[in-house]
C-alpha cells in the first residue's frame, strides 16, 4: 500500500521528504548516489587545490580558491542532504576511507601543468553541470534543493575554466601546446564521466523509475558532447577524437567509443591519482583528530558551566 | 564539526526587514563555530545580514501526512535558472 | 619612495600571509574549517590586491603582478611571522591570531590615514580582519581549554612563534616618516593594546605568556627566514618560466 502511495507521488512530480516513507532500496539508492556525489566534490578539491599556490596572476590565484571553496561547501550541502536520510557524516567518511563508498573517477587524474585548470573548469566542471541541472528535477527534496543551490553557484566555475583555455590557446605558442595537452588528457575522462553505456549500467532502471535520476547517462553525455565541440572549434584548439562528426539525420555528434579497460580500471582503484586521493584525505581527517576532540571537549566544559 | 559533533540548523535574513529564511545545516561544537561556520558556508556571496542558528533537536516539526489539510506545500516550487546552454555565436566566453 | 615601500610592507603580510593559508585547502582539520581558512586566504589576497594596485600606481612602471611575481626574496617586506610554515593547525591559528590582533590595531589607526587611498583600503579591509581576529580567537580558546593533548599543543605553538611578534612594534625612519606626515602608523603605540588582547585571550584559555626574549627582525629590510625563498620559488615560477605569457 505505502509503494503504492510512493509511486503514485513520484509520478505526479512531487517531492519525498526525509519524513516521508520510502522504500528501502529508494533509501540505500540515495544515501549512495548522494553521499558519492559529496565526496567527489571533496576529493575534487585536491587535483586543482595542486596548483593554487602555482596560480600565475593574483586575479587566477584568487578566482582559483574561491572556486575550490565552492567544492568544499558543495560536499557540505551534500552531506547535509544525505544524513537526512540515518546516516550519519562519521560513517560517510568511514565508507570513502574504508573504500565502499566511490566517488567520480575523473579525480583519479593527476594536474600536471596549469592548463590542466583550465581543462578541469572547461570540461569537468562543465560535465558536472550537464548532470546536475538534470539533478534539480530530482524526487528526494533535500537532494533537489541542494542541486538547485549548486546549480546557482556553479556558473562561474565553468567559465574560469573555459577563460583559461581560450587565453592560453591564442598566447605563446608554448601556452598553446600546453592548452591542446591538457584537452588531449582530460577529453576522454571527461566523457566517461558520464558511466557506462545504459546498456551496462544496471541501476539505471530503478533510478529512472523513482526519479532520481531523470536522464540516462548517454542522453547526458551526448548532450555535454553537443555543447561543447563547438566551444572547442572557437577557441582553435582539437578535441581528440578523430571520430568526432557531426550527423544531421540524429541532429548529434557522432563520437568515438570509449577505452573501457581504461575506465573500469580506474573505478575500481587502478588509476594513477587512486591511492594519493585517498592517503591525502585519510591523513588529513587523521591530522585533524586532535583538533575536532579539543573542539568536542571545549563545548562539554562550556556546557557544564 | 567532529565524531560527535551537533547538528545545527540555518536560518538567514538576507537584507534588513526581511523574514529569516531556512538556508540549511552545519556541523558544529559550540555556539560560535555554528555562527562563524554558517557565515562561511551560506554566505560567501554575501547572502545575509544576519543568521540564526538553531541545534537540530530543539526543533519540532508537524508529520507531513498532515500534508494537505495542516498547510499547502509549497517546497517543490523551482526556481528559474540561468541557462548555461547558450552560447553567444563566436563568443569567447559561456 | 617611502610611501611605496610603506604600502609595499603592508601589501607583502597579505600576500605572504595569504599564501601560507591557501595550502590549508582540502587538509583542513574539517570541511568547515577547511572553508574558514580558504576565506581567510582569500581575504588577505584582496588585501594585498587592492595594496599592490595601489603600489603600481605610486610606482608607475610595474603592474601589481610584477610586483607579486618578479621581486626578489630580498625585495619583499613581509613581517618574517607571515612566511613561517603552516606546522598543524594550532601553529597556523596562533600565527594567525598574533597577526590578526596586530592588523586589527594596526587598519584601525590606518583609516584615519591622510593618504586617502590607503585609509580606504584599510576601512574595507578592518571589517574582514575583525572576522579574522574572531575565528582565530575562538580557536585559540578552543585548543588551549579544550583537552591536555591540545593545550600542550598550542602551548608550544605560543612559545615557538614568540620570538616573531618584536617586528610589530618597530619603528624605522621610513615609519616615523609617514607617521610624522599623517600617512602611518605609530606601531609602538600598538604594543599595550596587543598585549591585553593577547594576555586576556591566553587567560581565558588556560594558556601561559612567553617570556620575551630574543626577537627575530629585519624585515623592513627585506631581510627574512629561509623559508621564504621557497614559498617564492612555487609562487613566482610560472611567469617566471614563461616571461613573455599573458594569463
Amino acid at each position: 500500500m505505502n509503494e503504492l502511495i510512493f509511486q503514485e507521488r513520484i509520478d505526479s512530480e512531487r517531492k519525498i521528504e526525509p519524513k516521508d516513507w520510502m522504500p528501502d532500496d529508494y533509501r540505500k539508492h540515495l544515501i549512495r548516489q548522494i553521499s558519492q556525489h559529496a565526496h567527489s566534490e571533496v576529493i575534487g578539491m585536491q587535483p586543482e587545490g595542486n596548483w593554487i599556490s602555482r596560480a600565475p596572476s593574483l586575479r587566477a590565484k584568487m578566482i582559483l580558491l574561491a572556486k575550490v571553496q565552492d567544492e568544499a561547501g558543495h560536499g557540505l550541502y551534500l552531506y547535509s542532504a544525505c544524513e537526512t536520510l540515518g546516516i550519519s557524516r562519521e560513517e560517510l567518511v568511514s565508507q570513502l576511507h574504508q573504500e565502499k563508498a566511490k566517488y567520480s573517477s575523473i579525480f583519479n587524474y593527476p594536474t600536471l601543468s596549469w592548463a590542466d585548470m583550465g581543462a578541469i573548469g572547461w570540461l569537468v566542471d562543465g560535465a558536472a553541470i550537464v548532470n546536475q541541472v538534470s539533478l534539480q528535477r530530482t524526487s528526494y527534496g533535500p537532494y533537489s534543493r541542494g542541486m538547485i543551490k549548486i546549480c546557482k553557484e556553479e556558473s562561474f566555475h565553468q567559465r574560469q575554466g573555459y577563460e583559461i583555455m581560450a587565453e592560453m590557446a591564442k598566447g605563446t605558442s608554448e601556452q598553446k601546446e600546453m592548452a591542446q595537452d591538457a584537452l588531449n588528457r582530460f577529453w576522454w575522462p571527461s566523457i566517461m564521466m558520464f558511466g557506462p553505456h545504459d546498456a551496462d549500467s544496471p541501476r539505471t532502471g530503478n533510478a529512472m523509475k523513482w526519479k532520481i535520476k531523470r536522464q540516462t547517462n548517454d542522453e547526458l553525455r551526448q548532450s555535454f558532447i553537443d555543447k561543447t565541440v563547438h566551444q572547442a572549434e572557437i577557441i582553435g584548439l582539437t578535441i581528440p577524437d578523430p571520430e568526432l562528426k557531426w550527423n544531421e539525420e540524429r541532429g548529434h555528434y557522432d563520437f568515438g567509443e570509449m577505452n573501457w579497460d581504461e575506465f573500469w580500471n580506474v573505478v575500481n582503484g587502478n588509476g594513477p591519482c587512486n591511492k594519493q586521493r585517498l592517503d591525502h584525505h585519510k591523513k588529513a581527517h587523521e591530522e585533524g583528530r586532535w583538533v575536532r576532540e579539543a573542539a568536542t571537549s571545549y563545548a562539554q566544559k562550556q556546557l557544564k558551566k | 564539526m567532529t565524531d560527535n559533533s551537533t547538528i545545527w540548523e540555518v536560518f538567514i535574513q538576507s537584507k534588513n526587514g526581511l523574514a529569516h529564511k531556512h538556508a540549511g545545516n552545519v556541523h558544529a561544537d559550540d555556539k560560535e563555530m555554528a555562527l562563524q561556520n554558517a557565515r562561511d558556508l551560506y554566505t560567501r556571496r554575501n547572502e545575509g545580514s544576519c543568521i540564526w542558528v538553531v541545534k537540530s533537536e530543539h526543533i519540532v516539526s508537524s508529520e507531513s501526512e498532515d500534508g494537505e489539510a495542516f498547510f499547502d506545500p509549497s517546497n517543490d516550487k523551482m526556481y528559474r535558472h540561468p541557462t548555461f546552454y547558450t552560447m553567444p555565436d563566436g563568443s569567447k566566453h559561456i | 619612495m617611502d610611501l611605496l615601500k610603506y604600502t609595499l610592507r603592508i601589501a607583502d603580510s597579505s600576500i605572504i600571509l595569504g599564501q601560507r593559508l591557501s595550502s590549508w585547502c582540502s587538509k583542513g582539520p574539517t570541511l568547515e574549517e577547511d572553508i574558514a581558512l580558504s576565506n581567510l586566504s582569500l581575504d588577505l589576497f584582496g588585501q594585498a590586491n587592492s595594496l599592490l594596485e595601489y603600489a603600481s600606481e605610486l610606482d608607475g612602471t610595474k603592474s601589481a603582478d610584477d610586483f607579486a611575481f618578479k621581486r626578489n626574496e630580498r625585495e619583499f617586506y613581509n613581517l618574517q611571522l607571515t612566511e613561517q610554515l603552516n606546522g598543524h593547525f594550532g601553529d597556523t591559528i596562533v600565527r594567525h591570531f598574533f597577526f590578526s590582533v596586530y592588523s586589527f590595531l594596526f587598519y584601525s589607526k590606518l583609516s584615519n590615514s591622510k593618504d586617502e587611498t590607503l585609509a580606504a583600503i584599510s576601512t574595507k579591509s578592518l571589517k574582514e580582519i575583525k572576522y579574522h581576529l574572531t575565528h582565530s580567537k575562538s580557536w585559540v580558546i578552543r585548543l588551549g581549554d579544550g583537552t591536555e593533548e591540545s593545550n600542550k599543543r598550542i602551548q608550544k605553538s605560543l612559545n615557538d612563534l614568540w620570538q616573531f611578534t618584536g617586528e610589530f612594534f618597530e619603528m624605522d625612519d621610513i615609519d616615523q616618516k609617514m607617521y610624522k606626515e599623517g600617512i602611518g602608523v605609530n606601531n609602538s603605540s600598538l604594543k599595550s593594546e596587543w598585549d591585553k588582547i593577547v594576555n586576556t585571550t591566553l587567560k581565558e584559555s588556560n594558556l601561559i605568556r612567553p617570556e620575551d626574549g630574543y626577537m627575530q627582525s629585519g624585515s623592513k629590510n627585506g631581510m627574512h627566514t629561509e623559508h621564504l625563498g621557497h614559498l617564492l620559488s612555487e609562487m613566482q615560477f610560472l611567469p617566471r618560466a614563461y616571461p613573455d605569457a599573458k594569463w
